[in-house]
Order: C-alpha cells, then sequence, then structure tokens
C-alpha cells in the first residue's frame, strides 16, 4: 500500500489527485482463517493489528455487522487518560496512551492524537481525598498525573466557574499527556495498516452462529457464508452477550446506553478536556469548534444506541453551572451507544468455557483510551493462547475468585 | 421516556420516578452453594436482546418493588406485574410472544428466566 507522506501529497497535487487507493479494500470472505475478530472497531481491528505486528499472524479477519467503526468507535467523547486507581487498569490504560502518543507514524496516518491535558474536578471533601489518593498511587505505578488547586483549574480553563454554588471545584486530577484523538481515523488507520498486511476486513457480515466440535471453536456462520477459524476472537462491546450466546456461555455484562452530544461550532475557548464526576458531565472542544459532551449511562438494559432524554437533561444543567458560558449554545447531535458494563467497571480479556474462543470487553463508558493497549493485550492472548501480563487481571475468573479490580469504588461513577 | 404502570399503586410513572433494579427472577443462592452458582446468582445476566424480564422500585411513589416485561430494542412495554410472583405469569409469557408477533419487529431471542442458572 502507497505510503502517506508530504510528497505523496505534493505528487497527488499535480494530478489532480486521481492517484490515490483506496485505504482497505472490501474483500468477500475467504472459506478458512487462523483467526477471525468479530468486530472491526477499535478493540477489533487493534487485535488485529497487533497480532499481525507482534506475533506475525496474518491470516486473519475481522468481520463485522455494520460498517467500520459504526458503533461505539465512532460515537464516544474520544478521551484519551490513564489516572485509574487500581494497578492492573493503570497499566494497560498507560500502555494505551503511551501507544496513541506514536500510533500515526505506527499507522502512517494521521489520528490525531492531541494530549492536551485531561482534568478531572475535585467538587466534594470525598473527591479532594480520592483524586489525592488516586495522584499518589499513580507516581507509583509510573503515570504521571498531579493534583492541582482550583486556581490551577482556574488557570488551565479559564471558562470554569469554580465557585459554582452547589460545587465549587476545590481542585482536580490533572494528568498533563492525556487528550484526545480523532476517533474515526484511529479505526481507519487500524483498517489500512490490517489490510496493509494482508488482512481481510469484511463489513455488512454477521455473525449469525458459532460452530464448535469437542468444546473447541471450529467457525462461524455469517451473512455471508460459513468461515472456519482456528481462534475465534469476541470484540463487539454492547453485543458481546448477543454473541456469548451463541458460543454457548454467559457473560457478566448488561449492555446500557450511554449518550453524548455536540454542540454548534464556536471559537476555541477550552484547550482541555474536563471531567465532572461529580455533577456528572464531561467536555471538550473538538478541532472544529465544536463542545464535546457526554454524560451517565441510563440504569437500565436496552440495546437501542438512543437513550433517556432525561439524561441529557441532567448532563447540560451540570455543565451550564460549571461553564456558564455554553448557557446559549444550540446543540447540534445527540446520539447514543452500548456499553457493556460489568460489575466492577473493569474490562474482561479472557479465555471463555469456548476452546480457542476469546473474549474482549466490558470497556463499559471508557473503551476508546484503551483501544492500542486492549488491542495489545489481546492480540497476545489471542496468539498465545494464554493472557500476558497487561490481560492476566482481567480474566472471566475474577468475578468468580472475588478479585474485583474495583474502578466503580475507585471513580464512583462512569469513567 | 419510558413509562410503566405500577401494578401496586397504578400510578402511570414515567422512568424519572422509578430506579432500574436489574434483571427479575434470578434464582438466589446463599451460604453453602457452589462458587459458580454464587458467581452465576451475582454476576451472569442474560442480557437478552428482545424481551427482558426486570425490576423496577416505584422509589419516588409507592415505593415498592414490581417486575417489568420490556423489548431491550424496541423499548416496547409488555406489561408489570408484582415482586412476588416467582416467575412470569402464563399471561406475561402470553403478552410478550403474542405482541412480539405482531409487533413486526424481528424478535431477539426470548429469555426464559429459568435458564439464567
Amino acid at each position: 500500500m502507497r505510503r502517506y507522506s508530504v510528497f505523496a501529497i505534493a505528487r497527488e497535487g499535480f494530478r489532480q489527485h486521481s492517484g490515490w487507493d483506496r485505504a482497505w479494500p472490501s474483500p468477500l470472505p475467504k472459506s478458512r482463517y487462523d483467526v477471525v475478530v468479530v468486530g472491526a472497531g477499535g478493540h477489533g481491528l487493534a487485535t488485529a493489528y497487533y497480532l499481525g505486528r507482534n506475533f506475525g499472524i496474518r491470516n486473519v479477519a475481522v468481520i463485522e455487522k455494520g460498517w467500520l467503526g459504526g458503533g461505539n468507535t465512532g460515537r464516544n467523547t474520544t478521551i484519551i487518560r490513564s489516572n485509574y486507581l487500581q494497578d492492573p487498569s493503570a497499566a494497560i490504560y498507560e500502555k494505551s496512551r503511551s501507544l496513541y502518543e506514536t500510533l500515526s507514524q505506527d499507522l502512517n496516518y494521521n489520528v490525531m492524537f492531541s494530549p492536551r491535558g485531561v482534568m478531572m474536578l475535585a467538587q466534594t471533601q470525598h473527591e479532594v481525598r480520592g483524586y489525592k489518593r488516586t495522584a499518589e498511587a499513580n507516581a507509583l505505578q509510573g503515570v504521571e498525573t498531579e493534583y492541582i488547586s482550583a486556581q490551577r483549574v482556574k488557570e488551565l480553563c479559564p471558562i470554569i466557574h469554580i465557585d459554582g454554588p452547589r460545587y465549587p471545584v476545590l481542585g482536580a486530577l490533572w494528568q498533563a499527556r492525556g487528550g484526545t484523538a480523532r476517533h474515526d481515523a484511529v479505526a481507519w488507520g487500524y483498517a489500512r495498516a490490517c489490510a496493509d498486511m494482508g488482512m481481510d476486513i469484511i463489513e455488512q457480515c454477521e455473525v449469525k452462529g458459532v460452530t464448535q466440535a469437542n468444546g473447541v471453536v471450529t467457525g462461524v456462520q455469517t451473512s455471508k457464508g460459513d468461515i472456519a477459524c482456528g481462534k475465534l476472537a469476541i470484540v463487539v462491546a454492547g453485543h458481546s452477550s448477543v454473541l456469548a450466546e451463541m458460543a454457548g456461555f454467559r457473560l457478566p455484562i448488561e449492555s446500557m446506553p450511554l449518550q453524548a452530544l455536540v454542540s454548534e461550532p464556536i471559537k476555541p475557548c477550552m484547550d482541555v478536556v474536563v471531567m465532572a464526576n461529580t455533577v456528572h458531565g464531561y467536555m471538550s472542544q473538538s478541532d472544529k469548534g465544536e463542545m464535546v459532551i457526554g454524560g451517565g449511562t441510563d440504569g437500565y438494559n436496552a440495546y437501542n444506541q438512543r437513550g433517556s432524554f432525561h439524561h441529557v437533561e441532567e448532563t447540560v444543567r451540570a455543565l451550564v453551572e460549571t461553564f456558564p458560558i455554553i448557557s446559549r449554545l444550540k446543540m447540534l447531535r445527540q446520539w447514543g451507544g452500548i456499553v457493556d458494563m460489568t460489575g466492577d467497571r473493569s474490562p474482561i480479556l479472557s479465555k471463555t468455557p469456548l476452546g480457542n474462543c476469546f473474549v474482549n470487553c466490558g470497556w463499559g463508558t471508557g473503551g476508546f483510551k484503551a483501544i492500542p493497549g486492549s488491542g495489545w493485550a489481546m492480540a497476545e492472548l489471542v496468539a498465545r493462547g494464554e493472557p500476558g501480563p497487561l490481560a492476566a487481571d482481567f480474566g472471566l475468573n475474577r468475578f468468580r475468585e472475588g478479585r474485583f479490580i474495583d474502578e466503580s469504588v475507585a471513580a464512583g461513577v462512569a469513567h | 421516556m419510558l413509562t410503566l404502570t405500577c401494578p401496586h399503586c397504578g400510578v402511570q410513572a414515567d422512568e424519572t420516578e422509578l430506579s432500574p433494579g436489574g434483571e427479575a427472577h434470578l434464582k438466589r443462592f446463599g451460604p453453602g452453594s457452589s462458587d459458580e452458582e454464587f458467581e452465576g446468582y451475582l454476576f451472569r445476566r442474560a442480557n437478552p436482546k428482545g424481551a427482558h424480564y426486570e425490576r423496577w422500585r416505584h422509589t419516588y411513589g409507592c415505593g415498592k418493588w414490581f417486575l417489568a416485561a420490556r423489548d431491550t430494542v424496541t423499548m416496547q412495554v409488555f406489561g408489570t406485574y408484582p415482586a412476588w410472583l416467582a416467575e412470569p405469569s402464563d399471561e406475561m409469557r402470553g403478552l410478550v410472544s403474542g405482541q412480539r408477533a405482531g409487533s413486526g419487529v424481528e424478535p431477539g431471542t426470548p429469555t426464559e428466566p429459568e435458564a439464567a442458572q
């Protein structure tokens, strides 16, 4: 595949851009692959990419029910951070964040990673103590974060109202190396790099069943015919329970809608990401100038990719209180994604009761930031058949053994 | 907005008045059960894409728990019933299967609560 570069742009500039290739082809499925990855979102594509790059496994298909990156990869608020409390979480999210730093170079595709800094506001005494503790934990984990004062918050983000009537800003957990990236570009970049290694990315191909023999997976039945596989990786986020049922086991997952919305574009006014977890809203400004806003999940199971209106109302109310400047902004679009929530709000990267079938799910409300690290760890799990150091603590067995990685308590909210 | 009729007080409550309580009809396991049973009871969920039997509490109303049958894709509510029933009544099952057939929506896999164990 032809590399993207400034010379390529110059060359194409002289011939009306007639020489660009398709970034990835649309092949029909072959009858057999060494590995079939179900789900061409960020996590699935990253899994395939690192299978090829780190383990030389290139006879791989990534199959997708809809279109590439059309699920949660294209529906999130693109925040990247790694300031987690628990050691296993900090390890995998920090791996992910560090991979994001060089992802554009690795993939030869501009993912527009913007390490603009992420702050999580402390608006109660409880949060102040919690974030100070997280900052100390991060120091031990080698994750660069610091607890900053309210004054520093105001300096970094002048549009914040720090003396709010209900929840004044008392400080914040600041990760200067966190930020955002272009979510579509992450999926497209991985897809292009996978196709470049000879992998097949098959869109509009829905899995209808999982075939097995003697407790080992043998292939998948799809809307484009049967595909045999040596190993199967299920990386389908909100629909993990549906796929697991086809494979004959049940997951500790509940699927719920999580909404986001964007405003009309305005002049640059905010060059950091702000998360306000007590009032439950987070906001950043996209390169186009839109304010990108996220809130909390609906509390009940649903697969409808819409969500309830009152959650939008709560989120916007909280943000107007925190950022009075946005009170007259019009909102342009609202959408929902189906997030896969686990009991301890930590992901699952695991072997399953079905042999040679692996699952990567449960990223809940915070999957985008984890894409490279998740793919890295999942590729190791699929290639070796056993989890590596990054995935070891995220097995399904932790629910039976009571070995939770309890980020729900650590964060207190969706994260 | 989701609206459920509380079977105890009869109020048509919208979801801001209610608290969701997750999957209904889980068989409870306690001391003396195996690790697998206990894990299943605490964590493993059917999480169906389709008809779902679930628990709700009329928190800002009569305060009582009740159960509902709802489609997780179309958000259609088939009905609500009191929480003391150990499993959905035949009438409720009929409502789920009958309305699904006529709804014109491709049915997901209706998950029978017994399969949860």
